[in-house]
């Protein structure tokens, strides 16, 4: 019982802040609104025994990534007269439209799919799964090869950053 | 009984994963629709950890860990060229930002 209303709490605070982000006019509530939205999900993954993704949930997306946006928009400082006119109302009537029948139709085929009632049950899980031990094994032997590709990746992006937001060559 | 049934968790990622599309699209701020995508990502983060717990497989989290990393990257690169672009056009609504439309 206690495990559902955890996840109505977490549910409900990632769709109500993500739905925040793109109502607020400053894009600093937005970021901030985002980084809620990223604390309840990761709540959320403490439910799935994903303690290990949402410590890095917390660390990497709200600490280094929505910093490196709220740094950014400090950086730019925008004046108030360019914080958006909202759009036409027939362009948001049929976005909303179109994304809630693509809702309704993922919902309809996961409600189709005969594993979407199976419980997820503590009982047949191993107690280290979901934590760092595991994780890190799996990253050293089956895995390491995407694991080097991520750290090439985490260096050509450090260079390009660099390199695209230099002043001139 | 314990336990939440696994629809749930995908019917809620289906959620968010439309609600950042909807934002993408209705949004003209490029920093707001990059945190649109940042949202949609982690839609995709939340389906591959309840199938991980589905299956009783760890390979799901290898994905998130992976899709992070891609995150982080795509965001300091994409954050670099909005600053430049703001450097250039003064403006952050994609609307202005029109010098390759034919």
């Amino acid at each position: 019982m206690a495990e559902t209303i955890f996840f109505i709490v977490f549910a409900l605070g990632a769709l109500g802040f993500s739905a925040a982000v793109l109502i607020a006019k400053n894009p600093i509530n937005s970021a901030v609104m985002l980084v809620c939205s990223f604390f309840c999900l990761a709540g959320i993954y403490v439910m799935l025994s994903a303690t290990f993704m949402a410590v890095i949930q917390i660390l990497v997306y709200a600490g280094a990534i929505m910093v490196l946006f709220i740094f950014v928009l400090m950086l730019l400082n925008i004046r108030d007269d360019e914080i958006e006119a909202p759009r036409l109302s027939i362009h948001q009537g049929i976005a909303i439209l179109a994304g809630t029948g693509i809702f309704f139709t993922i919902a309809l085929s996961i409600a189709a799919w005969s594993g979407s009632s199976s419980r997820v049950a503590h009982d047949t899980m191993s107690d280290t799964f979901g934590t760092v031990e595991p994780i890190g094994d799996q990253l050293i032997t089956s895995y390491v090869l995407p694991f080097e590709m991520a750290a090439i990746l985490l260096l050509v992006g450090i260079v390009g950053a660099v390199v695209v937001a230099k002043k001139r060559f | 009984m314990f336990g939440i049934p696994i629809g749930w968790y995908l019917t809620l990622s289906a959620a968010l994963f439309v609600l950042g599309a909807i934002g993408l699209v209705l949004r003209r701020n490029a920093i707001v629709m990059f945190m649109c995508i940042e949202i949609m990502l982690n839609a995709v983060n939340l389906t591959f950890i309840a199938f991980a717990r589905y299956h009783n497989d760890l390979g799901g989290h290898l994905f998130v860990f992976m899709v992070i990393a891609v995150a982080a990257a795509e965001a300091g690169i994409g954050l670099a060229l909005i600053v430049n672009v703001y450097r250039h056009r003064r403006s952050l609504n994609v609307d202005d930002i029109n010098l390759m439309q034919g």
